[in-house]
């Protein structure tokens, strides 16, 4: 059952390919925040299931890493039909979707892109400039989390696959963060 | 895309709905017919560096992150080497039953989600619809009871593998020689709540899958399809076995080229083809060398290979697919739908028989042995044969490791499903929508896991392109 006051936290990569892990990683750090009320998950991607998970919450966060852009960006995103769908992944706006075609769940959703750098090692550790990022992210959502001021925190809305750059102001900070 | 006159090479990049980065190229000859088409795959090998000079013990957890799409597998092969290492290959049955449980935990979620993810669409709406629809948002629009059942099947199995491996994801269940954790009766029967829902959905996806290969059998036999070998694990006793057992190969005609091979020994009948145009190398069976000894992993080899299944309804689902082609290898490309569906009703039977077992819940959970310091760990993943081959020193370090993944046991034959596709649905020197759309529809049959590369936000996965015999490229096309 829906229960609009929930926050579904999901934070995906691979940590097995250095900056990519840092949606798992802020996911990890968010857990330990034991905020009431917030669900956290973590995978290496989005997958259909996650539509029902989806579904049982009032507010849904995506956190994943970005190859471009500020540090990082929070903005609101929508659900898309035509969103891309993998193989075996599926992107946030078009999990949306489903989730709003399945379980006529529609949650008041949010992207945190946070930048990373290296993508292609086999390692399992963050670059220096992804740990910066993931740790100045974290400061920003904590307090967002704990009042669920996500709408006063967030860039403006945009279509899932707009760079974060685009969101953002010329000195490669994040509007509402630098404020 | 781009065209010039006289041309003659398609390519075709990103292949949506598969994973990773693929690129497919089509190479005309001087009469502008197809000479071949080639699947080119992003493969990193990198990955087996990666893993020499770590403790060998953190090499199950470590293999995870080769792939997001079928870590347990992984974890599972790597396991099974390691055992082998610790001379533990003797497991108790509480921990093999575990192992088994995640393994079929496994192969349920990843069936479950091929079908009402990725081939549902292309059955329900057919080849040709427009790709804004032929997805699973279409299905989920148009048939949102399927839909609802393919999502709940896939998180049935994910908690299998959540309470077996302890996470959803990086599970470290199994370890040298056991696992670290049972399964409690609170989680056995938080499964068995949903179980025979489970057991309903999957006979009925069965069925779909089934009727729709038999009134298009016409469409669909010629369909990238091709005479081949077979390759897969059987038990002792001939019957299906995804978790254990030993090596079998057959011919397209069912004649056995060699049986009940101890797969330790695999390197003695299996060879790796290097070829300059691919990152992903092209296993043969060596006795055939790598001309005719390439073969098909997966589910359409698994049910070939085999001589039974050793539940009773995949059992008799197999008996009515191999009365088809009256007993011999079937070698429909699109067949694999059928029989990963017949796998799919075989992995909750077991998963049952499993979840009523007490073996499950015992204390006994490792043993050790006169240490080794070279295993090689096997086991039917989803998409196939997966071999994981490891040497360790003295001092604990993993000093080699070798991997041929489910994907590169299939890849003569999906280049194969591609170039017949292209011979039989290229026209002139355009990809057509129709084409592309085939192409795609050919090579998910294998369900394959193109790259375990990341997936960061701005990463595109697939390419087509069309080259002319003097080289030139006359049309590409991505399919974003």
């Amino acid at each position: 059952m829906t229960n609009a006051g929930n926050v579904l936290l999901i934070g995906y990569g691979n940590p097995g390919r250095r900056d990519d892990g840092l949606g798992p990683a802020f996911a990890q750090a968010a857990e330990r925040m034991d905020i009431p009320g917030v669900t956290v998950d973590a995978g290496y991607q989005l997958t259909v299931e996650d539509a029902a998970a989806i579904a049982e919450h009032g507010v849904v966060v995506f956190v994943d890493a970005d190859r471009a852009g500020p540090p990082f960006a929070l903005r609101r995103i929508e659900p898309r039909e035509d969103g891309r769908v993998a193989s075996h992944s599926i992107a946030p706006d078009a999990l949306l979707a489903l989730a709003g075609a399945l379980f006529g769940a529609r949650p008041e959703s949010y992207m945190l892109s946070v930048r990373g750098y290296d993508f292609e090692s086999f390692e399992e550790s963050l670059t220096d400039g992804a740990a910066a990022n993931l740790e100045a992210a974290l400061r920003f959502m904590a307090p967002v989390l704990r009042e669920r001021s996500f709408r006063a925190a967030a860039c403006e809305s945009a279509p899932f696959g707009a760079t974060a750059a685009a969101l953002c102001n010329g000195d490669g900070q994040c509007k509402k963060a630098s404020r | 895309m781009t065209k010039h006159d006289g041309g003659q090479r398609l390519v075709i990049e990103p292949v949506t709905r598969v994973e990773g980065h693929g690129k497919v190229t089509i190479d005309l000859d001087e009469h502008r017919k197809v000479k071949r088409a080639r699947l080119h795959i992003v493969e990193f090998r990198g990955f087996e560096r990666f893993i020499q000079g770590r403790p060998f013990w953190e090499v199950p957890v470590l293999v995870q992150r080769l792939c997001g799409i079928c870590p347990v597998s992984h974890h599972l092969a790597a396991a099974k080497a390691m055992d082998r290492i610790v001379g533990g290959e003797n497991l108790t049955p509480t921990a093999e039953k575990v192992r088994r449980l995640m393994h079929y935990g496994q192969f349920f979620q990843s069936h479950a989600l091929h079908f009402f993810h990725l081939v549902s669409p292309d059955l329900l709406f057919g080849f040709d619809a427009d790709p804004a629809i032929r997805n699973v948002i279409g299905v989920a629009k148009k048939f949102p009871e399927l839909a609802v059942q393919g999502v709940m099947m896939r998180k049935y199995g994910q908690e299998i593998i959540r309470i077996t491996a302890g996470k959803k994801i990086h599970g470290t269940g199994a370890i040298p020689g056991g696992v670290n954790k049972n399964v409690s009766i609170e989680e056995r029967d938080f499964l068995l709540k949903d179980l025979d829902q489970m057991v309903a959905w999957s006979r009925a996806a069965l069925k779909l899958c089934k009727d729709y290969t038999v009134e298009h059998l016409k469409e669909l036999a010629p369909f990238g399809s091709f005479d081949s070998n077979h390759l897969a694990l059987v038990r002792a006793d001939g019957a299906m076995d995804l978790y254990h057992g030993n090596l079998r190969a057959i011919d397209a005609a069912g004649k056995k080229i060699f049986d009940q091979v101890d797969y330790q020994n695999y390197a003695d009948y299996i060879a790796e083809e290097v070829r300059s145009w691919s990152y992903m190398k092209f296993p043969f069976i060596k006795s055939l060398g790598p001309a005719k000894g390439w073969y098909r992993v997966g589910p359409l080899a698994r049910v070939n290979v085999c001589d039974s299944i050793d539940t009773p309804e995949a059992e008799a689902a197999r008996k009515e697919f191999m009365a088809l082609t009256n007993g011999a290898p079937n070698n429909i490309s699109m067949a694999y739908h059928w029989t990963r569906m017949i796998e799919l009703l075989h992995s909750i039977e077991k998963i049952k028989e499993l979840l009523h077992d007490h073996d499950l819940q015992g204390e006994d959970l490792v043993v050790k042995g006169a240490r080794r310091n070279e295993a090689v760990g096997l086991i039917e993943a989803p998409r196939g044969t997966l071999f994981h081959h490891y040497r360790v020193d003295d001092n604990d370090q993993v000093v080699m490791a070798n991997l041929i993944v489910s994907t590169t046991n299939n890849n003569e034959p999906m280049n194969r499903a591609v170039t017949k596709v292209a011979e039989d649905h290229l026209s002139g020197v355009t990809i057509t929508e129709g084409l592309l759309n085939r192409i795609e529809v050919a090579i998910r049959a294998y369900d394959p896991c193109l790259s375990c590369a990341t997936h960061a936000l701005g990463a595109m996965p697939l390419v087509v392109e069309l080259r002319a015999h003097s080289g030139e490229i006359v049309d590409r096309r991505v399919q974003a």
